[in-house]
């Protein structure tokens, strides 16, 4: 047997104030708050992220890069699928953005090539921006991956859809290759 | 018998030179995710301010107190240099007002009583205001003899005595949800009702459903995680909304196939479940929300009477909320003002800076000198288990009596339980052999930090749960006992030209996989047939732990990594711990009844995040 006397003589040293008063002061939990950073739509627009874009709405957000040639354009497709299944519901119920993994890389015209490319239609907005605030929005939004080698790859952050509400404070998230009807109801389940 | 022994080769959880040494109430860091954020460079001013946010704690410090923290293992990232304060991103965020251990006495959950009767009376088809379910397949088989309504709604509760009293959501208002004690053999009938805020905000999601876990229940009513509803909501495989969903628990034994006479096996059993949410997409938060409660059933070999002079009764400590003890053991993190915090945004799962014990922080329990069943169960999203019993500085033997809600063939002696999310561990404490006066502690020694799974390091001291004071001579004699059989089961015959199905769990682009593939909620990844018995193969790859339930049915281990699983793991099981790399092959049958059921990691974050494959059983 050991002895484990220490932590016993810990319970000596517990706090003695009851913090309780000061506690309440928070007037209740803290809802999440969100980067409010200055991104670039793909159309060259200025927008900050907070109050533009996800303040009060329900959003889909995913994370790309232009030069993404054979892991991201699946996962595009698969949102397209969503946004026709939800039609005129994307731009006023549901927003759907897709940030670029490559904001040094990728200008508002690079953006427009890729959408291009794969025929993305209107009411779902690109973005790029600085890349330190870029970077700020992915971690924040859990796009990583705990191991630092698989978070160095980009790729790692192209498979994931955020899902949530920002009025709510509620968020999820799917699989970008999830069956298209299981994403919209993950997505109308917030309405 | 030391019941990790088998696991030294990947643990290091008894390393004489183990630097970690922690205070009381904990002091995780988030070391993963922070560290990737120092990385990045990331300022703290590109954050908007938040009103009544907390001054940042000092590098490498914990905010409640000045624990030094145990040298990272290898493989781990280091604490970010600089004072990165990205507080919805940390897995683990210490920040939670002080609080005093052992300040409040443990609840005990109520026992659930019986309706005498349910308006509108339950029908095998659903009713006009329930949810739209499939019809109950054993209604007629198992008439319900016993009628439970079980109403889900935010309630006030307090954590500890120095927390703000907060919402929480709770089976009948509390949390955890009272305790359901039934018999084998006769059927009950659970109207669950939810009422639940539809404007509810912050993390959670006001649809239930419910899962019996580990429950041999027909599908209709084991909580599929698209079985969720809400008076105007409902989940993709059901066909409308409902105020309520009846839930048709037969409370039978598996297999009624192969043993006929007692309508199922005997050693098939199952004595301590739990019942919680499972609604898809948002287990981890409705349950982190308070959504769990005990479901104990008894036979005629663990009777539940201590003097009971059947032939055959254990006479194991029992009267439950007296002797027999439930136990659910939860993290849990707060904000600067004392409230729940659960970060919606870590892909990989939370884990808490303090313990609660049947929803208190750091309760203590006021015992006599006898024997007594704890029913441990570890309730949490994430975290990971190691409990000892300490009784003034050393550690103390205690008998484990089942596993996974199972009694073993035999008693273990065992100086420490270990339980992944969801696992159960029945242990029989025998305080007759201290001194009135004396204080033990149940204490987690294991390091678990972040979403991946425990560090493997036994922290030193480790952090006391819960205290026990026995404080009290028993008023008769104890007549419980811990007999030296238990529930006899067989080895594990594997047939002839058994089918063998191959899983694999593993995260590819950021996504949990199953067998590489996602989950898909309509489409059954395997199709089963009833009563044929199958090996399954676990694999868990990359570098994550893995907590594999698997609904409807329990399973025998036949090998883990190739070898003879260890003791306490022999019985039969539902939660299956797969660290990293590790192949688990497993015997199972799944009897009696059909329908889509689900096996899924019970890490419920990863859950959350679609780590699910569905499987149909057919006739």
């Amino acid at each position: 047997m050991h002895t484990r006397r220490s932590f016993l003589a810990m319970a000596a040293i517990a706090p003695l104030v009851n913090p309780l008063a000061q506690a309440r002061a928070g007037r209740g939990p803290r809802p999440t708050r969100l980067p409010e950073v200055l991104l670039q739509t793909h159309e060259g627009r200025d927008v900050h992220f907070y109050t533009d874009l996800v303040k009060d709405r329900l959003v889909v957000l995913n994370m790309m890069y232009a030069n993404c040639a054979n892991i991201c354009p699946p996962n595009t497709a698969s949102l397209l699928r969503v946004q026709q299944a939800l039609g005129s519901r994307i731009g006023r119920d549901v927003f759907m953005y897709s940030l670029t993994l490559q904001p040094a890389i990728d200008k508002p015209a690079d953006l427009r090539r890729y959408m291009d490319q794969y025929g993305v239609r209107g009411g779902w907005t690109f973005l790029t921006g600085e890349p330190r605030e870029v970077e700020l929005l992915r971690l924040t939004l859990g796009f990583y991956n705990l191991n630092p080698e698989s978070d160095a790859d980009l790729k790692q952050h192209t498979g994931m859809v955020r899902i949530g509400h920002e009025g709510r404070d509620r968020w999820s998230m799917v699989p970008a290759q999830a069956p298209t009807a299981q994403i919209v109801t993950s997505i109308t389940g917030y309405l | 018998m030391n019941q990790t022994d088998e696991h030294k080769q990947n643990d290091k959880d008894d390393d004489p030179g183990n630097p970690g040494r922690r205070l009381f109430g904990i002091a995780g860091t988030a070391a993963g995710v922070a560290a990737l954020a120092a990385q990045a460079d990331l300022a703290r001013d590109t954050l908007a301010p938040a009103p009544g946010a907390a001054p940042p704690a000092p590098a490498g410090v914990a905010a409640t107190g000045a624990a030094p923290r145990a040298a990272a293992p290898v493989g781990r990232p280091a604490l970010p240099a600089a004072d990165v304060r990205l507080d919805f991103m940390k897995s683990t965020v210490v920040r939670g007002p002080a609080t005093p251990p052992f300040l409040v006495p443990l609840p005990i959950p109520e026992i659930k009583k019986p309706e005498s009767g349910l308006s509108p009376e339950p029908t095998r088809e659903a009713g006009k205001d329930e949810a739209g379910r499939l019809p109950h397949q054993a209604w007629e088989r198992y008439p319900p003899r016993s009628f439970y309504r079980l109403r889900v709604r935010e309630a006030q509760h307090s954590f500890h005595p120095h927390l703000p009293e907060q919402k929480i959501w709770g089976y009948d208002g509390v949390t955890p949800g009272p305790t359901f004690v039934v018999k084998y053999g006769e059927p009950v009938l659970v109207r669950i009702e939810n009422d639940l805020p539809d404007e509810h905000r912050g993390f959670g999601s006001p649809e239930i459903s419910t899962h019996l876990h580990n429950g041999h229940t027909p599908s209709e009513s084991d909580g599929f995680p698209g079985d969720y509803y809400s008076r105007d909501k409902y989940g993709p495989t059901l066909t409308r909304a409902g105020r309520y969903k009846d839930h048709h628990y037969p409370n039978k034994l598996s297999n009624t196939a192969d043993f006929p006479d007692s309508d199922g096996d005997p050693a098939a059993a199952l004595g301590t479940l739990w019942y919680h949410d499972h609604r898809m997409e948002f287990t981890s938060p409705n349950v982190y929300r308070g959504l769990a409660g005990f479901y104990l059933m008894f036979d005629g070999v663990d009777t539940g009477d201590e003097r009971d002079p059947a032939p055959g009764a254990l006479r194991l400590p029992s009267g439950v909320g007296q002797y027999d003890i439930p136990l659910v053991f939860q993290d849990r993190s707060f904000d600067a003002g004392g409230y729940l915090y659960f970060n919606q945004f870590d892909p990989e799962g939370i884990v808490g800076e303090k313990f609660l014990v049947n929803g208190k922080i750091q309760p203590y329990f006021s015992v006599a000198r006898r024997k007594y069943r704890f029913r441990c169960l570890n309730g949490s999203s994430v975290r990971f288990y190691q409990f000892f019993l300490v009784h003034e500085g050393a550690y103390q033997p205690f008998t484990l009596i089942a596993n996974d809600g199972n009694l073993l063939p035999a008693p273990l002696v065992a100086d420490r339980l270990r339980l992944a999310t969801a696992e159960r561990g029945d242990i029989v404490v025998d305080f007759s052999k201290f001194p009135l006066g004396s204080k033990l502690y149940f204490v987690n020694r294991l390091e678990h930090l972040d979403g991946r799974g425990p560090t493997g390091l036994l922290l030193d001291p480790g952090t006391p749960v819960l205290r026990f004071d026995v404080d009290r001579e028993p008023d008769q004699p104890d007549p419980s006992r811990v007999p030296d059989v238990l529930r006899p089961l067989p080895p594990p015959v594997i047939p002839r030209n058994v089918r063998v199905r191959k899983w694999e769990f593993d995260r590819e682009n950021d996504q949990w996989t199953v067998n590489s593939r996602l989950f898909d909620l309509n489409k059954p990844a395997a199709i089963v047939k009833r009563g044929v018995e199958e090996i399954w193969e676990l694999k868990g790859k990359g570098s994550w732990h893995h907590p594999v339930h698997i609904h409807f049915e329990e399973a025998r281990i036949l090998t883990r990594n190739g070898l003879a699983p260890p003791p306490h793991e022999r019985g039969r099981k539902d939660v299956f711990e797969l660290r990293p790399g590790e192949v688990l092959r497993i015997l199972i049958c799944f009897d009696d009844f059909v329908g889509k059921y689900i096996m899924h990691c019970h890490n419920t974050v990863h859950e959350d995040h679609h780590m699910m494959v569905r499987f149909d059983v057919v006739e």
